[in-house]
């Protein structure tokens, strides 16, 4: 029933594309962005055939591949995907044609290896996504940076090199760490007597208790991982990246940075963090909470007082995210499910804000608030599908962001009612920043003669953003659609986190009956997603 | 005689190169590259028959084996490439292809006795066979003063330092009574441990000379400025694998010299990492920069050695430090010979600043001198980033936790140098107006050969790192 090549397609398409791009003659723009735009929206298609075939009953992945690949040490190209990753690989499918849409004339310099390095972009993303492989995952993690490196500093605006250079950097430093981390993983399970980088090999290894992590090693290897998650997302004291690297980014650059790029540290968070080093996570998780909190609050007071209309966009992010990261580390299944929902929520939303705000850079050439003014009476269509996405942003109910917000905010609160009070202001603080700022550029007389004779929005960009607020309110008001197909991988999260040493001591406290049931589900979920696999392969 | 075949066709061709230099018409040296070429890749050929017969030679003063075979392999290509590559540069500087490529051919069979020996005295021939060549080879360009300065820098520290290596031997040969390195084991009084623990540190002083480690590495970048950038490729690849072969050889076979040299390598891992990093970050000329960049990368493998040092089994240490070769070797080389081609008449043009808008005006050059300098990084799908991870492997499974953090720091260090050429050739326009270089056939050829052995080593490893494996396990 399967293609059992599916996710090698996903993957690898892009690169065929841009393979073919290089081909083609420098100079021909026009069939240059058809053939990238045609390549993309393909790509999205076949991600559309994910969903045939994906059983949201299952925890474990699904459209399985596993093949040999480096022999010493064992290396597999082992793909597949399940709830958690599914919709981050759709979100990804879906935003790079349309950031190659909003760049459709905004860029005229070397037009070609633009559409090289968005296309390159979606294969590591996609492939950091699917793979099943810490070897391979690292590899995507860092084949990504390059073609970003390129768009934030080729194609960006004034201070672009700094803020490529720092992008890379910071991004490197993590995964460099990271990359230490997974290699100390493997001599564990090498010394255990089966050496392997396959995740879900080791996450049974682990879940088993064949290996078991002192408690000290297990807080490093915990460290090294969420240190490079962090700084991807970004969490609080690591965030200092972001602003610049979104503001100096080219609009496209910018929509895929926000919509998918940050969701690989989430991501990697449950992927890795929460699975594989529960004790260590549970450990933490105030302290992360607490730094989650201060960003969701700080990145929003901060986003209030920008004069640049991107870097308060940019700021948003940061406290968006902040609520992701709180949902995660709550441990509930709602609020993972939320923080999931929440990923996609803010891909989708301030995807379509960048969107907005490029085209009024494309008209303006700038993004300083105080050059706008009173834009509604001159380009009337922008301004009411931009003021929805800023409505999305804010968490407006029926709209995609509200939804995530309320699950991790619920979630949360069955935990702990004072995190989910403090993050809430976030929620309020959004509104201010978003409509503030949306006052004053939409709202009022025109102040700047320039501005007066703005052409509105043209087909194209109507295309684009009538698509972003289908798909918010689709997934506001549809939102079971996603949740339905999140909650057997978030459920199973939580599962992975269970060992038997901790089973047992929960099983003293809460009485025995409880603790059959807990090892019960243990064995019974990983084997799911084993035996999926196995299938699969074949 | 078959075991040391390689050295045979690489003496025989260099000789038969010196005898026609006279002869063949100046207009004509170019053919004498090209019969050079021939000779390094017969070399190339015969390291099949060291392979094919293994074994001790010459009453055990050579040994042929797997190690012997794959060193051989990095060395020899690395000639041929340097060969290949430097045929239009030797035209270009009007200078004279016969003698250079006889040399370097001398200079290669230096290092393929390093490669091979089995005898301490042996190795030093080898050694001083191959630095020989080299000084002459780094005073090339004579009309150049930064040429002759690199020579003579080259020859007094060089010879510095073969000393100690030769008083390191002695003073072994006087705590154990042989040179051979399977027999050096120490006499059965105490004085003896000391001795050959002196003479074991003044060894290691005078391979990490040779290697560019620090606290060893103030000659490196002068002479590699200084040096013809084509024979700067030659002397980063060449004489540092015969070098690291050698410290290899002696770390696996000697009784004892592990754990005298396990400190000793710790450290100069960790100086020779910071030292060439820091110091590259503030070059303003490539050349130099990347001769900062290949101190750091010889701590790189020395990060290996010390996790081979400090495992009882050295495979997974060895084996790493070979593959890092491989994958050094081809970039270092790619790179170098970019720097030589674009670096125009007389090497002017070989500042960081000299390459911006590369990225328009060559777009081929840029696209290969970004996949070298990427793989210099060590981004993954490259050689580079394999290179690192097996050394990160070995490291931690000897469990040097904080040699691996390091060597991670100073990955992130090196991130910002490499980058910033390339920030230069793609994101910068240029100031003053350089001319586009028409790349010739030869070089291409080499870039070609360097960029899809970095991809394909990146992707697919597994054949090389078999080999490596394999000559690491018959090293003693």
């Amino acid at each position: 029933m399967q293609q059992p090549y599916l996710l090698t397609i996903l993957t690898f398409l892009p690169v065929a594309g841009a393979l073919a791009l290089l081909l083609a003659p420098d100079d021909d723009h026009v069939l240059i962005r058809r053939l990238a735009l045609i390549t993309a929206t393909a790509e999205f298609a076949i991600s559309l055939l994910l969903f045939r075939g994906f059983n949201s009953q299952l925890a474990g992945y699904q459209w399985e591949e596993l093949h040999n690949w480096i022999p010493q040490p064992p290396i597999h190209y082992h793909l597949g995907v399940d709830g958690l990753s599914l919709f981050l690989v759709l979100l990804t499918t879906l935003l790079t044609p349309i950031s190659m849409l909003a760049s459709w004339k905004s860029i005229n310099e070397r037009v070609k290896g633009f559409f090289i390095c968005l296309l390159v972009l979606e294969t590591g993303v996609i492939g950091v996504f699917v793979s099943l492989d810490m070897f391979l995952f690292f590899l995507f993690w860092e084949v990504m940076l390059i073609p970003m490196y390129f768009l934030i500093g080729i194609w960006g605006h004034e201070r672009r090199i700094y803020a490529a250079l720092k992008f890379v950097l910071y991004t490197m430093f993590g995964s460099i760490l990271m990359l230490v981390a997974m290699l100390w993983l493997y001599r564990l399970t090498a010394v255990a007597g089966t050496p392997t980088f396959d995740i879900p090999q080791i996450q049974s290894m682990l879940s088993s208790g064949t290996i078991t992590l002192p408690a000290v090693t297990e807080m490093l290897l915990f460290g090294a991982f969420f240190l490079a998650f962090a700084i991807k997302v970004p969490l609080f004291p690591l965030h200092t990246w972001l602003p610049d690297a979104h503001t100096e980014a080219p609009t496209a650059g910018s929509v895929m940075l926000a919509g998918v790029l940050l969701k690989m540290g989430t991501y990697g968070m449950l992927r890795f963090c929460l699975p594989l080093f529960p004790e260590a996570a549970h450990k933490f998780a105030p302290a992360i909470a607490v730094l989650a909190i201060i960003g969701i609050i700080y990145g929003a007071l901060v986003a209030m007082v920008q004069v640049d209309l991107k870097r308060l966009v940019a700021y948003s992010s940061v406290s968006h995210l902040g609520f992701v990261v709180l949902g995660i580390f709550a441990f509930h299944v709602i609020s993972i499910q939320g923080a999931v929902f929440q990923m996609l929520a803010h891909g989708i939303s301030t995807g379509a804000l960048f969107l907005g705000v490029g085209m009024l850079y494309d008209r303006r050439h700038t993004h300083l608030i105080k050059e706008y003014g009173g834009l509604a009476t001159p380009m009337p269509v922008l301004a009411g599908l931009y003021l929805f996405s800023c409505f999305a942003s804010a968490g407006l109910p029926m709209l995609n962001g509200f939804v995530g917000e309320f699950l991790i905010l619920a979630g949360t609160f069955q935990r702990h009612a004072d995190w989910s009070a403090w993050a809430a202001l976030g929620v309020i603080f959004s509104a201010v920043y978003l409509l503030w700022s949306y006052q004053r550029v939409f709202f009022g007389a025109v102040t700047k003669d320039k501005n007066a004779s703005l052409p509105d929005a043209d087909l194209r960009e109507r295309g684009i953003l009538f698509l972003m607020a289908a798909i918010i309110l689709w997934m506001g008001m549809g939102s079971p659609f996603f949740t339905r197909r999140i909650e057997a991988s978030a459920q199973n999260v939580l599962q992975l986190m269970q060992r038997p040493q901790a089973a047992y001591d929960a099983g003293v406290i809460r009485g025995g009956a409880e603790m059959n049931s807990m090892n019960l589900n243990r064995f019974a979920m990983p084997a799911n997603g084993n035996n999926a696999g196995t299938v699969n392969s074949k | 005689m078959y075991r040391v075949a390689p050295e045979l066709v690489l003496c025989g061709f260099g000789m038969l190169v010196m005898l026609l230099a006279p002869v063949v018409p100046k207009a004509r040296h170019g053919a004498l590259a090209f019969i050079s070429l021939l000779g390094a890749g017969l070399a190339l050929g015969a390291t099949r028959f060291v392979a094919l017969y293994p074994g001790a030679a010459y009453s055990g003063l050579v040994r042929a084996d797997a190690f012997s075979v794959f060193v051989h392999l990095i060395v020899i290509g690395a000639a041929f490439l340097a060969i290949l590559g430097s045929v239009n540069y030797l035209k270009r500087e009007n200078l004279d292809a016969g003698e250079f490529c006889a040399l370097i051919l001398f200079a290669t069979a230096g290092m393929g006795v390093m490669a091979g020996a089995h005898e301490l005295l042996t190795a030093f021939v080898g050694l001083e066979m191959s630095s020989i060549a080299s000084y002459v080879l780094a005073s090339y360009r004579r009309d150049e003063p930064r040429s002759n300065e690199a020579a003579m820098k080259y020859f007094l520290l060089g010879s510095f330092a073969t000393a100690f290596f030769l008083y390191g031997i002695a003073l072994s040969f006087g705590a154990t009574g042989s040179t051979h390195l399977d027999l050096m084991t120490p006499l059965a009084n105490d004085s003896s441990h000391t001795l050959l623990k002196i003479g074991l540190g003044l060894i290691f002083i005078g391979l990490a000379f040779k290697v560019a480690a620090a606290p060893f590495q103030m000659w490196t970048p002068d002479v590699y400025e200084g040096a013809p950038a084509p024979v700067t490729a030659l002397l980063s690849t060449g004489p540092k694998a015969a070098a690291f072969a050698l410290a290899m050889r002696i770390l696996a076979s000697i009784d004892g010299a592990a754990p005298v040299w396990f400190w000793a390598l710790w450290v100069a891992a960790a100086l020779s990492m910071f030292a060439g990093n820091l110091s590259a970050m503030v070059q303003t000329s490539l050349k130099r920069m990347l001769a900062y960049s290949s101190i750091a990368h010889a701590g790189y493998i020395l990060v290996a050695l010390t996790a081979a040092a400090a495992s009882d089994h050295m495979e997974a240490g060895i084996a790493a430090a070979l593959f890092y070769l491989v994958s050094y070797a081809l970039v270092k080389l790619g790179a170098f010979l970019i720097v030589a081609h674009l670096g125009g008449e007389g090497e002017r043009h070989v500042n960081i600043e000299d390459f911006t808008g590369l990225g328009r005006r060559q777009p081929a050059m840029a696209a290969c001198l970004s996949v070298f300098l990427l793989s210099l990084l060590g981004l993954p799908v490259t050689a580079g980033f394999l290179g690192k991870f097996y050394i990160f492997n070995a490291a931690l499974e000897s469990n040097l936790v904080w040699l691996a953090i390091l060597l991670a720091l100073n990955s992130v260090i090196g991130a910002y140098y490499y980058l910033r050429v390339i920030v230069a050739m793609y994101m910068r326009e240029p100031e003053i107006e350089i001319a586009a270089q028409p790349v010739p056939w030869t070089l291409a050829l080499v870039l070609w050969i360097a960029v899809a052995g970095t991809i394909y080593a990146g992707l697919f490893p597994a054949r090389i790192i078999g080999y490596a494996t394999r000559a690491a396990l018959n090293i003693r």
